[in-house]
C-alpha cells in the first residue's frame, strides 16, 4: 500500500533577469530518505524547491518521478505527483479550524452542497495518531501555537498522501522543545517511506536528521556530504572558506549605565500584563541577552522601549531621558537602533526597492533628504555600500527587498540598524535565518557595537545565541523578569529559569538532579538561597556610574 | 490551455519570466518582463525600472507601483489584496485592455450596423461581404470616434482641424487631476471613492469666491484656484481625520461625504446666497470675468489654463511620490503599515495628510469645471468625473503619467463619442461600454494576457532561437 517515490531534479537552471539562482542543479531524492540541502544565504535553495513545488517554472532543466518526466503549472500539479510544502510562512487562515484548512482546496461535499469534514476530521485524526502529532481537528489555527501550526501544515501535506515533504527552514520559528519533536516526527514520516527535503541553516539539526546533504553555493551543486561530518567541515563546505563557529569575543568592559527600565508593565489589549515589572538596566559595552521561550514577553518588552505599545506604566530611561510616552520617530532618533523579530511583517517593504529599505527609518535624514526633498542616488550610494559591508547577495540595491533570499532579507535589516550611531541597540532574533557564515559576521558586528561603547540588548529564542552573545543574561517568563544571571551560567540552569524557576532554585536544582523537572517546577523560591554560583537579580555590576 | 498537447518533457528555455510566484494565496500569475533588467544606476523610486520597460508600454508611462519582479511575490506583510493588485498592476495589461475593449466595442458598433444585418443573411454564401461589412461598420464608428477627439481632416483651416483635440484636453482636464488624487490615495493604501463629493465642495467654495467677491484681475482667479483646493482638501482630509481617529473605514465614508456634498450644493443652490437672481432653477450667478481661467489657446478653444494646471499637479504627484519623503511616507503607509510604524512613519498623520491632497486634486477638478468650462455653478458640477477617476486612476495603474495618459483616453472618448454619434448615428453609449470593458479586463489581468498569449509560462524570448524544445512549446496562445 505504501507507495515511495523517487524524485530526480536534472539540470535545473532558474534565471531571474540576469541573475541565475540555479545553475545546473542535480538533485536525487531517494525514497524514505531525508535529504537536506545545504547552503548559504542566497545560494538558491528556496529558489530550487518553488520549482520542485510548481511555483516557478525552470529555466532549463527536468523534474522526474519514479523516472518519468513532469511538468508542474503549478502546487496543484506537484500535489497530485505526491509531493508537499510546509512553507515558513504558514499558509493557513487563522479564523478556520484544523480541519477546515486541511480540507481547504480539497473539499468533499455531502447531498445539499454542505462541506463534508467528517472525513477530513477522521483522517486528521489517523496521521495525528499514527505520529503522535496531538492536534485536535477542531481547533481554530489562530488559538494554536507556532510549532501546533506547522504541524497541521504536515497533515494537510499528508492528507493530499505526499511521498515527498519539502520542508523549508521549518526550525527557524521553532523552540527547541518544538524543533526536537519536528526531528522526531521527520524521522517518523521517513520510517513510513516519505522522503524529506529538508533545509536548515543550524547544522546540529542537520546532522541529526540528514541521510545525504547536498551542498549548494551560488546555485551550482558544489559537493554532497556525509551527515557524519563535523559541523566545522559542513560550514566551511557551505561557504567555501573556514568558518570561525564560535565567536571569540574579549570580555566586556562595562561602562556607566546609560539605559535603564524600571518597572515596566505592557498591558495587552486583552487586559492582560505582557510585561509585568521589569526592571533591568544595561551599561555602555556591555551586552544584555534576554532569553525565554518565545510569547513570554519579549516582543512586548522591545516594543515597548522602541514606542509601539500603548498601555505602559513604568520608565525607560536613556541617558537619563524618559523614552515611554514619545513616538517611534522620538524613540530612534534618540539613538535607538532596533530589529523587529519579524522582518518580513515589522523590518521590511517587501515591494520597496533595497535601497530604499535600507533607510526605511533614515529617509528623511541627512544626507538622504533635505528637507522633504530625497536623494535618490544617495540613498543608491549607501546601499552599495552596505550591501558590500553586510555582503547582502543581489544584483543590485534597485531591486525590490522581497526578491532577497531569507537570510539576505535579514542582513538588510541589520545592516540598516546598525549603519548609524547608536545610544542603544536592541535586536530580536539578530541572525533568523541567516547561514554560519553570515552570523559569524553579524555576531562580530554586533560586538564591535558593544565595544564602541553602545549598550546592546539581544532578545534571542535560541540559547546558542544568547549564550554566545550575552555578557549577562536576562531571563523572561510569563511577562516576569525571572532574574539576570552572569554570561558562564549553564544551559540546564537556564532551561530551568525559561520555565519559570527562580535563579537560586535553578541552581539548587541543577546541583541535586533528578529533585525537579521543568515541567513540574513551579515559579517560586521552594529552594531559597543555595546559589552556587553568584546571582544577580536585576542590577548590573557598573551600576553607578554616572549619567550623561 | 493549448500547451496541454504538446509534449510534457519539454522544459523551455530562456524564458522571460519574472519571479512567477504563483503561491496558494497569491494565485496571479506574474508579469512577463525582458530578460535583461540591467541593473544599473536606478532610481530606488522606479524600481528596477529596466525591468519595468515593458511593463510601462517603453517608458511611455511610469513604472507600476510594484515592482514587476514583486508584483507577485511572496512577501507577507505587503497588502497584496487583490485591489491592491487590480490598481497597480503592469501598465502592459492597461494598454491591452483598452485595445481588446476597442475590439469588442467594435464588435458591438458592427451587430447594430444594418449593413452587416443585410449581409449576414447571406453570410454563408459571400461571407467576406459580411466581414467587410463589419469591419466597415466598426471602422466608421472609430474613425468618426478619431476625428471627434483628435483631429478632423475636413476642417477648414488647421485650427479648426485641430478643435476636437483641444476639446479632449478640456475634457481630460477634471478627469487628470481627480484621477490623480484617486492614485495618490490608493498608492498609501486608501480607496478614495470621494472625489465626486470632493469636486462639488471644491466647486462650491470656488465658485463663490467667483461670483460673490468682486476682486482684482488675477488675485481673483488666484483666491477661486485657492478656494477650490481649500474645499476638496478639507473634504477629503476630514475623511482621512476621521479614519485615523476613529478606524472608520474610507470607502463607507467617503460614500457617504459624496451624498452629503452633493445634497449640500442642491440645498444651497437654492438659498439666496447662491440662485442667481430672477431665476428659479438651482443655478448659480456667472462667475465674475476676473475668475475664471484665461484660455490659453485663443478663444476659438475651450481650452483653459486649467490643462497647464493639471500637467503641473502631475508632475507633482509624481515627484511628491518618488522624490519626496512625505510621498515615501505614503508609499511605505500603503505597502507595509507594520513596517511603516516600526520605522517611526506616523500613519494617522499620513493617512490624514494623504487624504488632505488627494482632495485637493479633486478640488482642481471642481475649479476647472466652475471657472474653466461652464462658468457657473449648478448641481451637475461634477458630472461623473469624480467617479469616472477611479476608471482613469486605475487604468494608469495609480502612477502619475499612467493617470495623466488615461485622463487623456477618457477625455477623448467623451469628446469623440458626440461627432461619433453624429457622423454614423452610432449611440454615444457605446463609448460607456467600451469604458466598462477596460475596467472588466484590467480587473483581470489572467484574461488579457491569456488573449494576446502573454502569460509568462507561455511567453518565449526573442532568442529562443537555439533551443529546438522551445520551438515545441512555443507555439502556444
Ligand atoms: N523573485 C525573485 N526575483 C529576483 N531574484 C530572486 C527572486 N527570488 C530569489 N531571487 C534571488 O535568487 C537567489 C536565490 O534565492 P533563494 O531564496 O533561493 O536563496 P536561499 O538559498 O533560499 O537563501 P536563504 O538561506 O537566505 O533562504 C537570491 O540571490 C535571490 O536574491
Ligand atoms: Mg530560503
Amino acid at each position: 500500500m505504501v507507495r515511495v517515490l523517487k524524485l530526480e531534479l536534472r539540470g535545473i537552471t532558474k534565471r531571474f533577469g540576469s541573475l541565475i539562482a540555479n545553475d545546473h542543479i542535480d538533485v536525487v531524492v531517494e525514497p524514505g530518505q531525508i535529504h537536506c540541502l545545504l547552503g548559504e544565504n542566497g545560494a538558491g535553495k528556496s529558489t530550487l524547491m518553488n520549482v520542485l513545488y510548481g511555483l516557478y517554472e525552470p529555466s532549463e532543466g527536468e523534474i522526474l518521478v519514479d523516472g518519468k518526466a513532469v511538468t508542474f503549472r503549478g502546487p496543484g500539479d506537484a500535489m497530485a505527483a505526491g509531493i508537499g510544502m510546509v512553507h515558513q510562512h504558514f499558509m493557513l487562515v487563522p479564523v478556520f479550524t484544523v480541519a477546515e484548512n486541511v480540507a481547504l482546496g480539497a473539499e468533499t461535499t455531502k447531498a445539499g452542497g454542505f462541506l463534508n469534514l467528517d472525513d477530513t476530521r477522521r483522517k486528521i485524526k489517523e496521521i495525528s495518531d499514527k505520529y503522535g502529532f496531538d492536534v485536535d481537528p477542531d481547533a481554530l489555527i489562530e488559538d494554536l501555537p507556532v510549532g501546533v501550526q506547522q504541524r497541521v501544515e504536515i497533515i494537510k501535506a499528508l492528507v493530499r498522501d505526499a511521498k515527498v515533504l519539502i520542508l523549508d527552514e521549518p526550525t527557524a520559528v521553532l523552540t527547541p522543545q518544538d524543533t526536537d519533536e519536528l526531528l522526531d516526527i521527520m524521522r517518523q514520516l521517513k520510517s513510513n517511506g516519505t522522503s524529506i527535503v529538508f533545509i536548515s541553516h543550524k547544522l546540529r539539526e542537520v546532522k541529526a536528521v540528514s541521510d545525504t546533504i547536498t551542498v549548494i553555493r551560488r546555485g551550482k551543486v558544489v559537493g554532497t556530504a556525509d551527515p557524519g561530518a563535523s559541523t566545522t567541515e559542513l560550514a566551511s563546505m557551505m561557504v567555501g572558506r573556514a568558518v570561525n563557529l564560535t565567536l571569540d569575543k574579549a570580555p566586556a568592559k562595562p561602562q556607566e549605565t546609560t539605559f535603564q527600565v524600571k518597572d515596566l508593565t505592557v498591558i495587552a489589549p486583552t487586559g492582560q500584563h505582557v510585561v509585568d515589572g521589569i526592571s533591568f538596566d544595561i551599561a555602555r559595552g556591555e551586552i544584555l541577552a534576554v532569553a525565554g521561550v518565545q510569547g513570554n514577553g519579549q516582543t512586548e518588552l522591545t516594543e515597548a522601549i522602541l514606542g509601539l505599545q500603548e498601555r505602559c506604566h513604568g520608565s525607560i530611561l536613556l541617558d537619563g531621558e524618559e523614552l515611554l510616552g514619545h513616538s517611534v520617530k522620538e524613540v530612534l532618533r534618540a539613538g535607538v537602533g532596533f530589529v523587529p523579530e519579524d522582518r518580513t511583517v515589522d523590518g521590511l517593504i517587501g515591494t520597496f526597492s533595497i535601497a530604499e529599505n535600507l533607510v526605511l527609518d533614515l529617509y528623511d535624514q541627512a544626507p538622504y533628504a533635505k528637507g522633504i526633498s530625497m536623494s535618490p542616488a544617495r540613498i543608491l550610494e549607501n546601499a552599495k555600500s552596505r550591501i558590500d559591508e553586510f555582503d547582502v547577495r543581489t544584483p543590485s540595491g534597485a531591486l525590490a527587498a522581497g526578491t532577497l533570499s531569507g537570510g539576505n532579507q535579514q542582513k538588510v535589516v541589520m545592516a540598516r540598524e546598525l549603519s548609524r550611531p547608536l545610544r542603544l541597540f536592541i535586536a530580536s532574533q539578530p541572525t533568523r535565518g541567516v547561514d554560519v557564515g553570515s552570523i559569524e559576521f553579524l555576531h562580530k558586528r554586533i560586538v564591535a557595537e558593544r565595544d564602541q561603547g553602545t549598550p546592546v540588548m539581544i532578545v534571542s529564542t535560541e540559547l546558542d545565541e544568547v549564550i554566545e552573545l550575552a555578557d549577562r543574561i536576562a531571563v523572561l517568563y510569563k511577562g516576569k523578569l525571572v532574574g539576570i544571571v552572569p554570561a558562564g551560567t549553564g544551559r540546564d540552569v537556564l532551561g530551568l529559569m525559561m520555565a519559570g524557576l527562580s535563579p537560586e532554585s535553578a541552581h539548587a536544582d541543577t546541583a541535586h538532579p533528578g529533585s525537579a523537572h521543568p515541567g513540574s517546577a513551579s515559579a517560586g523560591s521552594a529552594h531559597p538561597g543555595s546559589a552556587h554560583t553568584p546571582v544577580q537579580t536585576s542590577t548590573s555590576g557598573a551600576e553607578g556610574g554616572d549619567h550623561e | 490551455m493549448s500547451e496541454q498537447d504538446q509534449p510534457k518533457h519539454v522544459a523551455d528555455e530562456n524564458k522571460t519570466e519574472t519571479p512567477a510566484t504563483r503561491s496558494p494565496e497569491n494565485p496571479a500569475p506574474a508579469t512577463p518582463a525582458p530578460e535583461t533588467a540591467a541593473p544599473g544606476p536606478k532610481t530606488p523610486g522606479e524600481d528596477a525600472a529596466a525591468a519595468t520597460a515593458l511593463d510601462t508600454a517603453g517608458g511611455a508611462m511610469q513604472p507600476s507601483a510594484v515592482p514587476v519582479s514583486a508584483q507577485s511575490g511572496i512577501v507577507p506583510g505587503g497588502a497584496d489584496t487583490l485591489v491592491r493588485r487590480i490598481f497597480t498592476g503592469s501598465g502592459i495589461v492597461s494598454v491591452l485592455a483598452v485595445l481588446l475593449a476597442l475590439i469588442l466595442g467594435g464588435l458591438l458598433i458592427a451587430s447594430t450596423d444594418k449593413q452587416v444585418g443585410a449581409t449576414a443573411s447571406y453570410l454563408f454564401a459571400r461571407p467576406s461581404d459580411f466581414f467587410s461589412a463589419v469591419w466597415n461598420a466598426a471602422t466608421r464608428s472609430y474613425v468618426a470616434l478619431f476625428q471627434g477627439s483628435v483631429f478632423n481632416p475636413r476642417g477648414s483651416s488647421v485650427a479648426v482641424q485641430f478643435a476636437p483635440l483641444m476639446e479632449t484636453l478640456t475634457i481630460a482636464t477634471p478627469l487628470i487631476t481627480a484621477g490623480l488624487g484617486v492614485a495618490l490615495a490608493f498608492r498609501a493604501g486608501l480607496f478614495n471613492i470621494g472625489a465626486q463629493g470632493q469636486i462639488i465642495m471644491a466647486g462650491i467654495l470656488a465658485a463663490w469666491v467667483g461670483f460673490a467677491l468682486h476682486l482684482p484681475l488675477g488675485l481673483h482667479l488666484l483666491l477661486v484656484l485657492i478656494a477650490g483646493i481649500v474645499g476638496g482638501a478639507l473634504w477629503g482630509g476630514l475623511v482621512g481625520l476621521l479614519k485615523a481617529r476613529t478606524g472608520a473605514h474610507e470607502v463607507i465614508l467617503t460614500i457617504m461625504f459624496n451624498y452629503i456634498a452633493l445634497y449640500f450644493l442642491r440645498y444651497l443652490l437654492n438659498t439666496p446666497a447662491f440662485q442667481r437672481p430672477g431665476e428659479s432653477n438651482p443655478i448659480s450667478p456667472i462667475l465674475d470675468p476676473s475668475a475664471v481661467y484665461p484660455q490659453i489657446l485663443g478663444t476659438q478653444y475651450r481650452l483653459h489654463l486649467g490643462f497647464l494646471l493639471a500637467i503641473a499637479a502631475t508632475v507633482f504627484v509624481w515627484w511628491l511620490l518618488n522624490r519626496s519623503t512625505v510621498g515615501f511616507e505614503f508609499r511605505a503607509v500603503g505597502a507595509n503599515p507594520k513596517a511603516a510604524l516600526t520605522a517611526g512613519i506616523n500613519v494617522p498623520r499620513a493617512t490624514v495628510l494623504v487624504m488632505a491632497i488627494a482632495g485637493a486634486l479633486a478640488g482642481m477638478s471642481g475649479v476647472a469645471q466652475v471657472a474653466g468650462t461652464e462658468k457657473v455653478l449648478t448641481d451637475g458640477v461634477a458630472a461623473t468625473y469624480g467617479f469616472d477617476a477611479i476608471t482613469v486612476a486605475l487604468l494608469g495603474r495609480s502612477t502619475p503619467w499612467g493617470t495623466f495618459a488615461a485622463g487623456l483616453l477618457f477625455g477623448a472618448f467623451r469628446a469623440g463619442a458626440v461627432q461619433m454619434q453624429i457622423q454614423t448615428g452610432t449611440p454615444i453609449d457605446i463609448v460607456l461600454v467600451v469604458q466598462s470593458l477596460i475596467v472588466l479586463f484590467i480587473a483581470a489581468p489572467p484574461l488579457v494576457r491569456a488573449l494576446f498569449g502573454l502569460n509568462p509560462r507561455k511567453k518565449k524570448a526573442a532568442t529562443a532561437g537555439k533551443s529546438k524544445k522551445a520551438a515545441i512549446t512555443g507555439g502556444a496562445a
